[in-house]
């Protein structure tokens, strides 16, 4: 498949690699943001190829693992509805709530369905003219120009029983609130470049040159990690704090103006709690008062929800880069993704999830998977 | 996060409620795309789609301009005697953020 | 070995509740998906009552012997939906399903039963089609059908129609198909590309149709093993990699026989349009189910005239050496992906379902 099978070359990964052991002097910890690029190092063992100086840790940027318990039993509480039909992307079926999974619920007799894309639940909504279609909007800024447009052309076609439970997060906040950590080992990044072919990379240099960290907005295939892990660790060893951009060929630096645009037009910034980490500021979109009659929250009236996480956990240290999955005592034993005890295991872009997948419940150190 | 993968635009239309639609081939499947997004893409383009919709152009010439500097890196033991030492240029700030 | 959770309700560990359950107090559909939870739910409930010798292996079927012969006998139940799909339908798989299962034990498929569940208002035409399919399958496999049941419920209360096969063979003599036989050295054969039948029900599902048609590889495995045999290698193992994929296949085998596995991601086939298929959705084609292929594990000196006589018959054109067994990482399935890096290939817990992150 034309760019894609290119940046999984065996030949040129093995020289990018050979390029960073080359030029690397002494330790340096690099932090992936995007929960697709944990599972990319993950799936292929790019970290296990990289010289011992380079730490990669996981970053918060998955969306699923961070939508709040709340958030989650509320979804829950409006699936079981008689009345409703509750639509999800695949990712969200089986995080458990405080009592069950959407699974589960289907199983229960809940009319559970996955789509593939929002605009699915447009047709759905048509079709069932008796029944209220709710779609779980979750995502970073990559998938709101997607929930948007189901929004807008709701609004736009008068499809009445058509509403969405948004829980929207933004990445430049999250990045801020782990720099300004007392805890934080980050010293450069590797940006997510899907959120940026949709909001640019502007807004990440003030953070670059705030904390004096270079940001690389990176891809998501082993060549494209691997370069980007490159062009920081070339930027550490110089001490410059720039941001760059490995992914041109996607990513231009204004992004996508008209599909930022209408995301302007549908939602708005409003603070929110990331699950793991807790209430960040201006980290989350909401719908914008006009489309209220579209907005899930207000319209399903849900009781104030009382949660309670797992105080063994610790996601958000996970997320925050601060420990990595096997630091924490629970890992592979207590929690695993059959019984998941917070965030980071419940979506198989967790860090933890990813970790598990790939087996590395199974040995703790880098030196136990030899290089075959 | 965000699973975008590139297909090939085969074909525009525009579906019954006006909103602009395409087909794109991944591989070989094909599977309809939004293309609300991209309007100044045609048939023939490589456009990376998200949960249905394109979000971006793949800018061809970009990508294997990117492509190639990185197929020019040498390993160590390719370079020829004499040449040890080389340095590898990294690419100027422009060059690397995919300006022509 | 892997680390189970122990069986411990954990709130009383932690003080506080809710958490997740340790112990299913339902049946979830992960249950049926051929990973670790259907193994669970084996190894906790069915097991346990029924604890005997021919039972232990777990294999694809029993072997016992009666008199001279060597007997093969298995079982196998279909609920697929749709009922009718892109390149079979439910008929034909509930045929295939069974006579594959005879012939991985290495055993010449020789008669069925069936077992129908029909729901109430299920149209005649559609029912009529499903068993002339199955009729066309058994003549394709050369096996006969010899004894049935139907039963019909409420609607509502079955999907359309759910097929039970079961199925008796004759294993030939010096055929010792076994799990427990795998050795380190032996080589990993896997007969043509994966992930197709997988992809092929996913694509008619609401919401993820394709434009595109992909049509399920399901199909009769019995020539294909009888062409392995008749190269006379001392098979150690056949398993046609159904639900779960290749990968669960293989960590069963692996578990059972007490050695490690190690594939190489490049060399396992794949067609382009399954593999966009893949990409699109999110899905790993390791665990995608397959029908028409199988995994043959053998002596290394054996590997290459097995792999030519799987290439030489039509289920078997884009057979290859995937791996092979090693002493190392036992009970794991390790894999060197396609950059040079190594993974663990581990089991799945439930269902891959299609992803956006």
């Amino acid at each position: 498949m034309k760019y894609l099978d290119e940046y999984r070359d065996e030949a040129l990964a093995q020289k990018v690699v050979a390029e960073i052991r080359r030029i690397v002097t002494r330790p340096w910890v690099l932090m992936e943001v995007c929960g697709g690029q944990t599972h990319t190092i993950v799936k292929y063992g790019i970290d296990h190829l990289l010289p011992d100086e380079v730490e990669l840790v996981h970053g918060p940027g998955c969306p699923v693992c961070v939508t709040s318990l709340e958030m989650i039993d509320k979804a829950h509480a409006i699936a079981q509805r008689p009345d409703v039909i509750f639509c999800s992307f695949g990712d969200m079926l089986r995080v458990p709530g405080s009592e069950a999974d959407l699974l589960v619920l289907k199983s229960r007799g809940a009319d559970v369905r996955v789509v593939y894309s929002p605009l699915d639940c447009l047709k759905i909504a048509r079709t069932n003219p008796g029944k209220k279609v709710v779609f779980f909007a979750i995502g970073f800024e990559t998938t709101a120009p997607s929930n948007a447009m189901s929004v807008w052309q709701a609004h736009k076609q008068g499809i009445k029983n058509f509403s969405v439970l948004v829980s929207h997060v933004l990445v430049p906040p999250a990045m801020e609130s782990i720099l300004a950590s007392p805890l934080n080992r980050v010293q450069g990044f590797l940006g997510p470049g899907h959120v940026c072919t949709v909001v640019g990379y502007e807004e990440y240099e003030p953070l670059a040159a705030r904390f004096h960290v270079p940001i690389v907005v990176t891809g998501f295939e082993p060549l494209d990690l691997l370069e980007g892990v490159l062009m920081t660790i070339r930027q550490l060893e110089a001490g410059t704090y720039e941001v760059q951009n490995q992914y041109p060929r996607v990513v231009k630096r204004e992004g996508n103006r008209v599909a930022r645009d209408l995301v302007n037009k549908v939602f708005e910034v409003c603070d929110r709690k990331w699950r793991g980490v807790g209430s960040i500021p201006k980290s989350g979109y909401k719908l914008r008062d006009e489309f209220r009659d579209h907005d899930a929250e207000r319209l399903f009236e849900v009781k104030e929800i009382d949660t309670q996480e797992s105080s063994i956990c610790m996601s958000g240290l996970v997320l925050q880069g601060v420990k990595k999955p096997h630091d924490c005592p629970a890992f592979g034993t207590l929690c695993t993704p059959l019984h998941p005890l917070g965030a980071t295991m419940v979506s198989a872009e967790g860090a933890c999830a990813a970790y598990y997948a790939y087996g590395r419940h199974l040995q703790c150190e880098k030196k136990e998977l030899a290089p075959v | 996060m965000c699973l975008a993968i590139p297909g090939k635009l085969i074909e525009i239309s525009e579906n019954p409620e006006g909103v602009r639609m395409g087909k794109a081939n991944f591989g070989g499947i094909v599977k309809q795309v939004c293309l609300e997004y991209t309007p100044e893409v045609n048939t023939g383009d490589y456009v990376l789609v998200h949960v249905g919709f394109a979000l971006s152009k793949v800018d061809e010439d970009v990508a294997a301009r990117t492509y190639a500097l990185l197929e020019e890196m040498k390993q160590l033991d390719e370079l020829q005697e004499g040449e040890m030492g080389v340095e590898i240029p990294a690419q100027t700030l422009e060059e690397r953020n995919g300006a022509p | 070995m892997t680390t189970n959770a122990p069986d411990v309700d954990g709130s009383v560990l932690m003080g506080s509740c809710p958490l997740p359950r340790s112990n299913y107090k339902e049946i979830v559909l992960a249950h049926g998906s051929g990973g670790k939870l259907s193994q669970e739910l084996i190894q906790k409930i069915v097991l346990p009552q029924f604890r005997n010798d021919l039972l232990e292996p777990l294999h694809d079927g029993a072997l016992f012997s009666v008199g001279d012969a060597r007997l093969a006998f298995s079982t196998d139940s279909y609920v697929v939906s749709p009922i009718f799909f892109p390149g079979g339908d439910i008929g034909k798989l509930a045929v295939h399903g069974t006579v594959n299962d005879l012939a991985m034990c290495g055993a010449r498929p020789l008669h069925l039963s069936v077992g129908f569940i029909l729901e109430e208002g299920l149209p005649m035409d559609d029912f009529q089609r499903v068993v002339r399919s199955m009729r066309e399958a058994a003549d394709a496999a050369r096996v006969t059908l010899v004894t049935g049941d139907t039963k019909v419920v409420d609607r509502g209360k079955a999907d359309k129609i759910f097929i039970n096969t079961s199925g008796i063979g004759v294993v030939p003599k010096g055929v010792n198909i076994d799990p427990k036989r795998v050795k380190p050295g032996d080589k990993i054969i896997l007969s043509g590309a994966i992930a197709v039948h997988g992809i092929a029900i996913m694509s008619v599902r609401e919401g993820l149709e394709f434009e595109t048609e992909i049509a399920s590889d399901s199909a009769p495995l019995n020539g294909l093993v009888e062409a392995i045999l008749a190269t006379k290698a001392d098979v150690h193992v056949l398993r046609d990699p159904t639900r779960g994929g290749i990968t669960s296949a293989l960590s069963e085998i692996t578990q059972t026989a007490g050695t490690g596995m190690v594939l190489e991601e490049a060399r396992i086939p794949i067609d382009e349009e399954v593999k966009g298929a893949c990409e699109i959705l999110g899905l790993d084609p390791l665990y995608v189910a397959n029908e028409g292929k199988l995994l043959a594990i053998v002596p290394a000196d054996a590997a290459d005239a097995v792999l030519a006589a799987m290439r030489a018959h039509p289920l078997g054109r884009d057979a290859a050496i995937i791996g092979e067994v090693t002493a190392d990482h036992a009970g794991f399935v390790l894999m060197k992906t396609r950059i040079g890096g190594t993974r663990v290939v581990d089991m799945l817990s439930g269902e891959q379902l299609p992803r956006i992150c």
